[in-house]
């Protein structure tokens, strides 16, 4: 017989009292549980989807001077007779270490051509690659089949007033639109698409190509290594890692959590309030037991104990239950906010910050009470004597 | 030095303009092993003596001690340490805890002690045996009689050993024939020693008692002493 076989005892033959704190602190937790799995598989989903889809790596000429640029940069108007990448040396990035990891490269050239009063960029590109690489583009029409086929971006369409089926001579060479992109609010918009050796001829630039973007699917690896052994392998060209899609993903993710961790806290602090009002009505319940328990010599401070044990006990169990309950909220929750299949994981510092939280919002919000029981005056709390 | 010394005792209850006064320069002395009845009507201020007694209210004046200690000179803490290790409380309404067994709420003054597990467990049962319950010893006090949770609460006040226990109408509660069988038990305890102060307004305890004080108003009205030896009583 101890304090704690004192408690175990209460809450052993009297089950029923507790249910209203248990209840409050595990809904708590269970919120919590939900926000902070739910904002970490959507995290594992994101960085998933940018390491299978979309280029993450940039191959640009190495220049002092210039900044020629897509994707985000600004090409330093199209006239600027840049360096170019020789086509060959590509063959190269497949000899680095991480070779398996890298899904496609995809070569372009550009150039500026007239077309009538106006100037339009021009891209050559490697159909299959480009148009696997950018799973977001549709076309209206079809993609580009015959080496005198182009696609046209949407803004230069409309500029041009260009129709699929539609006849278009570039440097003294006849194109029919096959197709025009869906608009995509990018740079991509402002392009004539047509194949890369076509181009490069036209452009007169055979065996040159422009920029290279490189999609690498690496889960285990972080990209800059990636972009380290590219460099190594290619010394004469800038290699450099697209952020900008992966980060605007993550503001999202990142204000999706803040706003996460603003309802925890908010139905935390209910949580703690539903403790307090329980634990003060169950001391206030047993201030005739109280009383007998000061009687019998126990000092303010077992009495405290005596509360604050009990409270813990509570909040571990209901951080305990709180994280099965969030796990399993989440699991049904998580196929309605990603269209991927993503893996929840069981993680043990989440279950022990579950637990964590729960023992210290339960004692937060026991304190107060088990301070006000171990001041019950013992001759009140008896009244019998 | 008597065992227990009570000098100029007050104690005034005030609420708002209202002062009652409850006890009046109240002094006894009682020597150990003695069996003190303490009578009177209802408003006498016996029951306030008993808690004052116990360490569980404070005098507005003068001094108790118990065993040449100044109780209401400790500081709270102590004063609970007294009281675990000085006195034996049996409540008129047994007050035991409903969910602890007989055995465990024998045991309750021993949860706070560093004893062996085994220890405590051997010194609740041993007690219980004393007042005739071992068999009863895993019920429940909702299982238990009114008499077995007397005799529950009487093991509870003496699994300490404490010198002095405290009585408040222990029979109050109790069909006459067992009123007698917890007296005797009281007796037999005081026979083999043990210092009781007894709260009772029932005069058919009166001759179990060694002395018998009748208060009035807050103050001594009448001191009997049966067994005048172990008694010694300055006015």
């Amino acid at each position: 017989m101890n304090l704690e076989s004192i408690v175990w005892n209460n809450l052993k033959r009297r089950k029923s009292r507790m249910v209203f704190l248990i209840a409050g602190l595990l809904i708590g937790v269970a919120t919590v549980v939900t926000l902070i799995s739910l904002s970490n598989a959507l995290t594992a989903d994101v960085q998933h989807k940018m390491e299978n889809y979309g280029a993450n790596i940039l191959i640009t000429p190495k220049s002092d001077d210039l900044s020629l640029s897509y994707g985000g940069i600004t090409l330093g108007g199209v006239s600027v007779d840049s360096r170019e990448i020789r086509q060959d040396d590509l063959k190269k990035i497949g000899t680095i270490p991480n070779s398996r990891n890298i899904a496609a490269v995809a070569p372009k050239v550009l150039g500026a051509v007239q077309v009538g009063t106006e100037r339009v960029m021009l891209m050559g590109v490697d159909i299959n690659k480009e148009f696997h690489l950018k799973k977001w583009w549709t076309i209206n029409g079809e993609t580009i089949r015959e080496a005198d086929q182009l696609v046209a971006g949407e803004a230069v369409a409309t500029v041009l007033g260009l129709k699929v089926g539609d006849q278009l001579t570039l440097l003294d060479q006849q194109f029919t639109v096959s197709g025009i992109l869906n608009k995509t609010s990018s740079q991509d918009d402002q392009l004539l698409i047509a194949s890369l050796p076509v181009v490069q001829q036209l452009l007169n630039k055979q065996g040159r190509v422009s920029l290279v973007e490189v999609a690498a699917l690496c889960s285990d690896c972080p990209v800059t290594d990636m972009v380290n052994q590219i460099s190594a392998a290619l010394p004469d060209v800038e290699v450099g890692a697209i952020q900008q899609v992966v980060k605007t993903r993550m503001h999202a993710l990142d204000q999706f959590r803040t706003f996460s961790l603003a309802i925890a806290a908010i139905v935390i602090l209910i949580g703690a309030l539903v403790v307090f009002v329980t634990m003060m009505s169950a001391v206030n319940e047993r201030t005739r037991e109280i009383g007998i328990f000061r009687a019998l010599g126990f000092r303010r401070s077992h009495i405290m104990r005596l509360i604050l044990v009990e409270s813990s006990l509570l909040s571990l169990l209901s951080g305990f239950l709180g994280f099965v309950v969030g796990m399993g909220a989440t699991r049904m929750i998580l196929p309605l906010m990603t269209e991927n299949h993503v893996a929840l994981h069981w993680s043990l510092p989440l279950a022990a910050l579950a637990m964590l939280l729960a023992l210290v919002v339960g004692c937060l919000a026991s304190f107060y009470p088990a301070l006000h029981a171990s001041r019950l005056d013992p001759t009140e709390a008896l009244r019998a004597l | 030095m008597a065992f227990i010394e009570i000098e100029k005792l007050n104690k005034t209850y005030s609420s708002d303009a209202d002062k009652v006064v409850a006890l009046r320069d109240l002094t006894i002395r009682v020597e150990e092993g003695t069996f003190l009845g303490v009578m009177g009507p209802s408003g006498s201020g016996k029951s306030t003596l008993l808690s004052i007694l116990g360490g569980l209210s404070h005098p507005t004046a003068g001094r108790l001690c118990v065993d040449d200690i100044d109780i209401y000179a400790l500081s709270g803490e102590k004063l609970a340490d007294f009281r675990r290790e000085y006195l034996g409380f049996v409540f008129q309404s047994f007050n035991l805890i409903p969910y602890l067994t007989a055995l465990e709420n024998v045991m309750l003054p021993l949860a706070v002690k560093r004893l062996p597990a085994k220890e405590k467990r051997r010194l609740a049962n041993e007690v219980l045996n004393r007042v005739g319950l071992k068999s009863r010893a895993d019920h429940l006090p909702s299982q238990l009689s009114g008499g077995e949770q007397e005799r529950v609460a009487i093991a509870r006040a003496l699994v300490n050993a404490p010198p002095l226990i405290l009585a408040d109408e222990p029979t109050g509660s109790l069909d006459s024939a067992t009123s007698l069988e917890i007296m005797d038990l009281f007796k037999n305890l005081n026979r083999e020693g043990q210092t009781i102060v007894m709260v009772t307004h029932n005069a058919e305890n009166v001759p179990y008692f060694d002395r018998t004080i009748s208060l009035r108003d807050g103050s001594v009205d009448d001191d009997t002493a049966l067994t005048p030896q172990p008694v010694a009583y300055a006015g």
